[in-house]
């Protein structure tokens, strides 16, 4: 899947995370910040790059702002911001591959 | 060299401060030792006027130097004016080295951070410092060491000698120009002025500052005239509603009310919960909301409480008004309830030395029963963390944590087992300020755990059937299973504080923070 256009998951709340993704041309760019980032900022990137790449993500700039969110959360903002760059909007398989 | 607790004390910190390493609660108990003694200057003429114009004059008048140790109070909280305004003088004369001997240190003090930059402010002793100053400590910022030790550790440390005051600095709601202290009569009352009692006694120089000058004589006076020998009138000591800032109102968290109910049950269950029973409480909010539970229990059963004791609240007070209480023995008001309360003639006032201090001839800490405490990290040891974040900013203080954990019969810690995604429940805490041989209980949203040193409290639990019981590697395990485990934080080499247990032997460091990105 590619990044369609900008888009925007998740809240800034405690126990949340951000996720915006945007078009690009060169490559996948994550960038992340979190105010667990000294604990959990190795297994956070772990987990945003684990769910890219079951999207099928490569190219991109991924920015997360993570307040202590858990892996799940995690994940389900990723993998909502980019099907909403895509504008998809029903029949989204939560947690699998995109085909 | 490794201490009681598993903590490496580095051998040049052990050097430069002349510390010995935590080596058990008992270590000190009974070994003698000599008090300290302050300079006075007697006054015996009776026309001397102890008011000075202002806190320029005051400083002139005792011999304010570079590298002396000044000292204040944290009645005022969130709203104390008085440390900023002395300190900015004291910038303003250009001194520089001075020791900031606070009894707790907040975001009401952000503005000292130039200072520390710009070397006025070298070293901090404190309960502990939260806000700014912290993060300026755990960046490195602080030229010297920042000592954190807890409010009977302070007394201590001024009574042994070891912190010598060459200015005390007390904020008064009320003073007489002679110099008796109330905390209470002004347009800005914190209720008591219990943690600067020590102050009085040990300073070389006590300077009284009050908003509220009163006739003479300001009577009873908290603090006496005896010990002070300037006062000086600024127009406002502190902000009124910030000094109760951090007192939580009770809660409607389910979390928190659950652990609280957990709490409740532990208490009721233990061998300790007759009538008589003694028992001190925190501001977090399922410690409060404990207490409530608490006190429909007592009320069901019939049973009264001896004293209550520490930083008070209105729940406490509430059970005063009730006489489901016997007295109330007030170190700190923590709301504006507590400080009007003051008046009760069942609710005293008690110093810091009287509460708390393990160096004089027996404190109240000794006489507790139950204390309910709150922790930020708590390890499979049962040691706890109040100074140091998860991330290894300095962000908490001891206040009478340790104190009271030694005292009590039973110490009942409570912590929700994550914090976000941090959990509290650990192998090991970022830094050890409560040894675990003074933690007895540790209840958790997910379960109770009992030190396993205390099999007649984990006998008590399993025979009420009341709470859920877990060992603490068990709720360390779920808490992993949740947010995972977290990565070792990185250091610096640098010490920039030192955790002082009660007795002055070093419990644990802190280090200069390494951000990761």
């Amino acid at each position: 899947m590619i990044i369609g256009k900008s888009a925007v998951a998740g809240t800034l709340e405690s126990s949340d995370a951000q996720v915006t993704v945007e078009p690009s041309e060169s490559g996948l760019e994550v960038e992340i910040s979190s105010s667990v980032m000294n604990q959990y900022g190795r297994q956070i990137r772990a987990t945003v790059m684990k769910t890219l790449e079951r999207l099928d993500v490569h190219s991109g700039k991924v920015t997360v702002v993570d307040k202590g969110a858990l892996d799940c959360t995690l994940k389900a903002r990723v993998e909502c911001a980019v099907y909403r760059s895509n504008d998809i909007k029903d029949a989204m398989s939560w947690g699998g591959a995109i085909v | 060299m490794i201490n009681a607790v598993g903590r490496d004390i580095p051998d040049e910190i052990l050097a430069m401060t002349g510390k010995e390493p935590f080596q058990g609660n008992h270590y000190k108990d009974g070994v003698p030792f000599r008090r300290a003694a302050p300079i006075i200057r007697p006054v015996m003429s009776n026309d001397h006027s102890k008011m000075v114009k202002d806190i320029h004059e005051a400083l002139v008048k005792c011999h304010a130097h570079n590298g002396m140790t000044v000292s204040f109070h944290h009645h005022f909280r969130e709203g104390d004016l008085i440390v900023c305004m002395v300190m900015k003088e004291i910038h303003k004369m250009g001194l520089k080295n001075i020791t900031l001997a606070a009894t707790s240190l907040g975001k009401a003090h952000d503005d000292l951070v130039p200072m520390i930059e710009d070397g006025t402010i070298t070293r901090i002793e404190a309960s502990g410092v939260r806000g700014k100053i912290g993060e300026a400590i755990s960046a490195g910022k602080l030229k010297g060491l920042a000592i954190m030790r807890s409010h009977g550790g302070r007394v201590r440390s001024l009574v042994t000698g070891e912190t010598r005051v060459d200015i005390a600095f007390i904020g008064a709601p009320t003073s007489d120009d002679y110099g008796n202290l109330r905390g209470i009569g002004g347009k800005t009352n914190c209720g008591v002025l219990s943690y600067s009692y020590v102050d009085g006694d040990q300073a070389e120089y006590v300077v009284a500052i009050t908003d509220c000058l009163v006739p003479f004589p300001n009577f009873p006076a908290h603090i006496s005239m005896t010990r002070v020998d300037y006062v000086c009138v600024v127009d406002s000591i502190g902000i009124p509603e910030k000094i109760a800032t951090g007192a939580a109102k009770p809660t409607t968290d389910q979390r928190k009310l659950m652990m609280a109910e957990y709490c409740t049950q532990v208490v009721v269950n233990t061998p300790y919960f007759k009538d008589g029973f003694s028992y001190q409480t925190g501001v977090g909010g399922a410690s409060i909301a404990s207490t409530i539970s608490l006190t429909r229990i007592m009320k069901e059963r019939g049973i009264k409480m001896g004293f209550g004791v520490g930083g008070l609240t209105k729940p406490m007070c509430d059970l005063l008004d009730m006489g489901m209480v016997r007295l109330l023995l007030d170190t700190q008001a923590f709301d504006l309830d507590a400080v009007s309360n003051v008046i009760n003639p069942a609710h005293h006032r008690i110093t810091a030395g009287a509460y708390a201090n393990p160096f004089n001839k027996g404190a109240f800490v000794n006489r507790l029963d139950y204390v309910i405490l709150a922790s930020l990290e708590v390890d499979v040891h049962f040691n706890c963390n109040v100074v140091v974040g998860s991330d290894g900013v300095i962000t908490g203080a001891q206040g009478g944590h340790p104190d009271t954990a030694q005292g009590a019969k039973c110490t009942i810690v409570i912590c929700p087992l994550l914090q976000g995604r941090i959990p509290a429940i650990c192998t090991n805490v970022t830094t050890v300020t409560t040894p675990g041989e003074s933690v007895d209980v540790v209840v958790t949203d997910y379960g109770v755990a009992v030190n396993p040193n205390r099999q007649d409290l984990l006998e008590a639990l399993r025979k009420a059937d009341c709470v859920p019981l877990k060992t603490i590697e068990e709720l360390r395990d779920i808490a992993y299973s949740i947010v995972g485990e977290p990565d070792p934080l990185e250091f610096g080499d640098r010490v920039v504080g030192i955790i002082e247990a009660r007795d002055g032997t070093i419990m644990d460091v802190v280090r200069q923070i390494k951000p990761k990105n």
